[in-house]
């Protein structure tokens, strides 16, 4: 059952598409929006879904998600109605994977087998908790235990002894951050991050998505071409705080992500 | 490992992952693994290297001015009737506190690794004064964050810094406050990895951090139970220290840690009490956590995001707690309390008055313990209280405060 993501990267691999993962903070803009931008995105051509979870202090974000996350943070936004809203979604959508984005602390206050029964019966495949580096890994060991893969980060600055362990835990797939920076910047180098994901791919297949600072149909193509899928948060988030109620969010969530999956499969060669 | 067990060495803390048994640890991005890696393999070899030892205590001593001396405070014992007040006063160092200790060590790690570019976060602006003055003595430069609220509050501390040379970054995330001045500082680092140290002021953040900030300060015990046995023949019975992040609590404690006849009170902000929700009290009244790279106590709500804090020594309005304060407090070793703004404001006054020395508002938490103390116990009893820091920086506060217009 969880593993949905490996199905959907097969899949992916199969028909020699890319994968488009888009990021949203969960009750944002509105939480009444969420689970309606989810599928909105998967009808606009997502591939998998990572669901931001708001966290009060979090380091590697920018502005755009630090906000996104401030708003949501004031509606009462956690981790019990999260995974609601998966359920929610799993009700009409059973094959697209979930992962949850966030911070260590919300979950080791909601308690790691607590989370891991309540997420797993909820519907979600995988975490990736941007705080919890490989050598942390035991600490998440009960999501494992429940089937729920932890994606784990590598970073420009990864050497290649860590990369080894990482590969030896990584679950589902390997995030590749495309700079040393924080999300919503713009420092994007195409040559650098090709090589880097060539480098990543010699040591296994697990896919590689590649995240931060993809933000339009240009730069995720360009991506697209050395790796297995792109991560569009910040941009999306950014488009989706302009909207106020769920029928325009719903709008340009969808005419948001539309020309980006256009241009990735035009791409293919 | 089992709460139960008794730890026979606390001095084999942190292990080789940076725990203090079930606290502790390297809780970060991937991005900043391998600097981590890299400061830690760096700065294990140098606490070892004889002439990074001599480097680090030669400037203790002739431009922090170390030792700093342990003073009887005889009118106030006397006045309050109990056991012996002994002050240790850190706030005779160079900057008024001792938070100089650790950035006079952080800035010989980061000159000895080739990073030239220098970031820190402040909240009362202490720690970045003392990191704008070592940046200054070594010509580095210097980058310090600091929220906007406390920027408003903090005025003379801020110009300060930019009278060192410092560049202050105001903070306008989260709260304004100190924990997004970490967040901010965190930001910076993870963009800038290359060329960039990050000088911590207090024992949190991942390891190698709280080890060797605590090195730095341990100083300061080391010093005082030399002094101890020399000026008064003995120990002292308990030591008292305020915790903000816990720096310089560590730094008196550690010496003391394996002498089982020597009790220990760490002092938190209660702010306006911890029944009321608004104070800065971690380990009395947080809980088990992750926060800024490590596992500790923190301040947090049900859904696990961090709350505002409130103290009125800005200095102590931190969320969390340095993990080897959470290990002792749950190894028994060391007890910690909650005093209020009031008690601190009383017992600033009370020193003030009788001894003729005006502390920080952060050591008058550890002065009011203290005196709270001296009068439960006999006369023959010694209370060596950690002076922390001078409190000219706090005038202005407290004549607000008391409704005086300066
Ligand atoms: C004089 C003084 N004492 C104590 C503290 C609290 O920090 P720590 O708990 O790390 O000693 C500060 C922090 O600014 C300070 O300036």
């Amino acid at each position: 059952m969880s593993h949905r993501i490996d199905r959907r990267f097969g899949d992916l691999r199969r028909a020699g598409r890319k994968g488009l993962i888009p990021f949203i903070t969960a009750g944002d803009p509105l939480p009444e929006a969420t689970v309606a931008i989810m599928h909105a995105l998967v009808a606009a051509g997502a591939d998998l879904i990572e669901l931001g979870v708001p966290y009060s202090d979090p380091v590697a974000d920018g502005p755009t998600i630090q906000h996104a996350s401030e708003r949501a943070i004031a509606r009462g936004i956690g981790i019990a109605r999260i995974l609601g809203w998966v359920s929610e979604f799993r009700q009409v959508d059973s094959t697209t994977p979930i992962v949850l984005m966030g911070y260590l602390n919300p979950i080791e206050i909601f308690g790691y087998s607590r989370f891991a029964d309540a997420a797993s019966a909820a519907g979600v495949d995988g975490v990736l908790i941007v705080d919890v580096p490989v050598e942390e890994a035991e600490t998440v060991a009960p999501l494992r235990a429940a089937g729920i893969n932890e994606i784990f980060l590598v970073a420009p600055t990864t050497t290649d002894r860590r990369l080894s362990a990482i590969r030896a835990q990584a679950q589902g797939f390997i995030y590749y951050v495309s700079f040393a920076g924080i999300t919503g910047a713009s420092q994007l180098d195409t040559a650098a991050v090709r090589d880097r994901v060539a480098h990543i791919k010699q040591g296994g297949d697990m896919p590689v998505a590649v995240g931060f600072g993809v933000r339009d149909a240009a730069t995720a193509v360009e991506i697209a071409a050395s790796a297995d899928a792109v991560v569009i948060g910040s941009a999306l988030v950014a488009c989706l705080a302009e909207t106020g109620d769920i029928e325009s969010a719903v709008a340009a969530a969808g005419a948001f992500l539309a020309p980006i999956r256009a241009a990735l499969d035009a791409s293919r060669s | 490992m089992n709460r139960s067990v008794t730890v026979s060495d606390f001095h084999a803390y942190p292990d080789a992952h940076g725990r203090f048994a079930d606290y502790g640890g390297i809780f970060m991005p991937e991005t900043l693994m391998p600097p981590l890696e890299e400061l830690t393999e760096a700065y294990l070899a140098m606490r070892e290297d004889p002439a990074f030892i001599a480097e680090f205590e030669r400037d203790l001593k002739y431009y922090v001015g170390r030792p700093s001396p342990i003073y009887h405070a005889e009118r106030l014992s006397k006045k309050l009737g109990g056991a012996q007040i002994l002050l240790k006063r850190e706030d005779l160092n160079h900057t008024g506190a001792h938070k100089i200790n650790n950035t006079i060590g952080q800035a010989l790690v980061a000159r000895r690794m080739g990073k030239r570019r220098i970031i820190a976060e402040t909240g009362a602006g202490q720690h970045g004064v003392a990191t704008a003055t070592v940046c200054a003595r070594f010509g580095l430069d210097c980058i310090i964050y600091m929220g906007a609220v406390d920027i408003e509050r903090q005025k003379i501390n801020v110009y300060r810094m930019k009278l060192l040379g410092a560049t202050v970054v105001p903070v306008v995330s989260g709260s304004k406050t100190l924990k997004d001045a970490l967040n901010e500082a965190m930001r910076d680092w993870v963009t800038n990895v290359a060329d960039t140290f990050y000088i911590i002021g207090t024992v949190a953040g991942p390891h190698p951090y709280p080890m060797m900030v605590r090195d730095f300060n341990a100083v300061v015990g080391r010093e005082a139970r030399a002094q101890m046995l020399e000026q008064f023949g003995r120990l002292p019975d308990v030591l008292t220290a305020c915790v903000g992040g816990g720096s310089n609590a560590i730094g008196l404690f550690h010496a003391f840690l394996n002498d089982p006849d020597v009790a220990m009170v760490g002092a938190e902000a209660a702010g306006e009490g911890i029944e009321t929700g608004r104070h800065a009290a971690s380990l009395a009244a947080g809980r088990r956590g992750v926060l800024h790279g490590n596992r500790t106590y923190v301040i947090c709500d049900d859904n696990g995001q961090i709350t505002e804090t409130h103290s009125i020594s800005a200095g102590l309005d931190y969320p969390g707690v340095g993990p080897e304060h959470a290990f002792l407090k749950d190894s028994g070793r060391a007890r910690y309390v909650g005093i209020t703004d009031d008690e601190a404001l009383a017992a600033f006054h009370e020193l003030a008055r009788t001894e003729g020395i005006l502390a920080a508002l952060e050591s008058s938490h550890a002065v009011a313990q203290a005196i709270k103390l001296a009068r439960e116990l006999p006369k023959d009893r010694l209370i060596l209280c950690n002076l922390s820091g001078r409190g000219d920086k706090d005038v202005h506060t407290i004549a607000a405060r008391e409704g005086i217009a300066l």
